[in-house]
């Protein structure tokens, strides 16, 4: 049977992990190198950064450490953040990462999902989707393919810039359309639960991964092993963060977990 | 020993040569025929399209001399689509011919007619899955059967070919993960990416090439 994944998730900003990760034994505990070995030694099934450089040479700092990371690390790691054209996935993908993850540039323009999947495979095209549920009245009006845009029966919307910005898209859609444009797994992130600690959005998860062909990991709202168990018996993986940089719950303990409650895990 | 990637134009090969680098060894990554033609161990990395692989490994004349050298069973890795190209041939948006060391087809993972399946097995199969090692006295393998190791594809290998067969995995059906003749091994799997367990195996793969000689 195929193992359902749990997978760490790290901020890098020039080329340093920024929010406290303490391992005991680290050296330097900033270091991206460092701290995916750790995860690689605890029995993390894959990796994800999100790289938010602001600086202009954001492309050579990323280079260094996907490269450093590369030589080290051999379990498959996806590097995401701001990326918006071919060349910069042709260098994360080159320095040794696996695969990318888009989101607001696959908003602003869904070409590029099917661009990128035609010239590197959709393997290493993961789509991001920051979805919110639906609370007020529309503000944002999509202007692109009408078949995604929010109707009177939608409940989630497609939020960009990090959860920011509503785009008028209604989440359930989006997800069906992008694995037809070549996603070729779909990173789902509810800016509802986010940093709430009262677990994924198991409802959302749900719909959207019964209606896609495509491995759908979930992120945001994970506080303990129950709620991890939640999403897994949902969709095939499950992204942490803080519970797992902060030292509340070890990899061990989760597939533990997991293990209890019937759901497969590489151990 | 200088381990020789084949570079072909598709996709992520320095994983692979970062494993080997890993483990002391000197790996080379090319597309210069002369060099491949020298080689003592090639390797074979596989991401893309079969059609694609083929077109590629065609235009730069390998074909030939490819088929040949694994005619003899001559130190070599495939992984991926450098394992599916060993077969006869491939139905990958069409139908290909591969290289035919090996009796067997490329197929589609197709779950469309079970539904409660389909609901489960996503395709591509991507994760982590079991090797099940068929042979016990496999040197490539010792110790490893049960393992988790690292797959992404949507095509699948049919063989029946009991001689050649060293693992299978289940993914709806069982399949063949992995398969080895002699100096010749290739995975479906990719074991650069791994963990240890995928380390190991590429060790013994070195290893038993330098024990045979």
């Amino acid at each position: 049977m195929l193992a359902k994944r749990i997978i760490p998730c790290l901020d890098v900003t020039e080329g340093r992990v920024v929010k406290g990760v303490n391992f005991v034994d680290l050296r330097d505990a900033g270091d991206p190198v460092e701290l995916a070995k750790k995860y690689d030694e605890q029995g993390a099934d894959e990796l994800v950064f999100l790289d938010i450089t602001a600086s202009s040479d954001k492309r050579y700092i990323l280079r260094d450490w996907v490269e450093r990371t590369a030589a080290q690390v051999f379990i498959p790691f996806t590097v995401g953040g701001g990326i918006k054209d071919v060349e910069t996935i042709r260098d994360i993908l080159n320095a040794g990462a696996d695969k990318v993850s888009i989101n607001t540039a696959a908003v602003k323009n869904p070409e590029f999902i099917s661009n990128s999947s035609r010239i590197f495979g959709s393997q290493c095209i993961v789509v991001a989707i920051d979805a919110r549920s639906i609370v007020q009245e529309q503000v944002a009006v999509w202007d692109g393919d009408p078949s995604v845009a929010l109707t009177a029966e939608s409940r989630w919307e497609v939020y960009t810039h990090g959860g920011r910005y509503p785009t008028g898209i209604d989440a359930v859609k989006w997800a069906g359309y992008i694995e037809e444009l070549g996603a070729g797994e779909i990173l789902l992130t509810s800016m509802d639960h986010d940093g709430t600690k009262a677990g994924y959005a198991v409802e959302l998860t749900k719909i959207i991964s019964d209606n896609v062909n495509i491995p759908v990991i979930a992120s945001g709202g994970a506080g303990n092993c129950d709620h991890i168990v939640e999403a897994l018996q949902v969709c095939e993986a499950a992204l942490l963060a803080s519970l797992l940089h902060y030292g509340e719950l070890t990899i061990q303990q989760i597939k533990e977990s997991c293990k209890c409650s019937g759901i497969e895990v590489r151990y | 020993m200088e381990i020789i990637i084949i570079d072909y134009g598709v996709g992520n090969v320095r994983s692979v040569q970062k494993a080997f680098e890993f483990l002391g060894c000197e790996a080379v990554i090319t597309d210069n025929i002369y060099k491949i033609k020298e080689a003592s161990v090639l390797v074979v990395p596989g991401q893309g399209a079969f059609a694609g692989v083929m077109r590629n490994l065609t235009n730069m004349g390998l074909v030939p001399y490819l088929k040949e050298y694994l005619a003899k069973k001559r130190p070599f890795l495939g992984i991926c689509l450098g394992f599916q190209i060993l077969f006869e041939k491939s139905f990958e948006n069409g139908v290909y011919d591969g290289l035919g060391v090996f009796p067997g087809e490329v197929k589609l993972f197709d779950f469309s007619d079970d539904v409660e399946q389909k609901k489960k097995l996503k395709v591509p199969h991507m994760g982590w899955n079991k090797i099940n090692v068929v042979n016990d006295s496999n040197d490539f393998y010792k110790g490893l059967d049960g393992s988790y190791v690292y797959f992404v594809h949507s095509y699948y290998v049919d063989s029946f070919d009991k001689n050649i067969i060293s693992t299978t995995t289940q993914y709806g059906h069982s399949y063949v993960s992995s398969v080895q003749s002699k100096n010749l091994l290739a995975t479906q799997f990719h074991p650069e990416k791994s963990g240890l367990i995928g380390i190991k195996i590429l060790d013994n793969f070195i290893k038993s090439i330098t024990w045979q000689g």
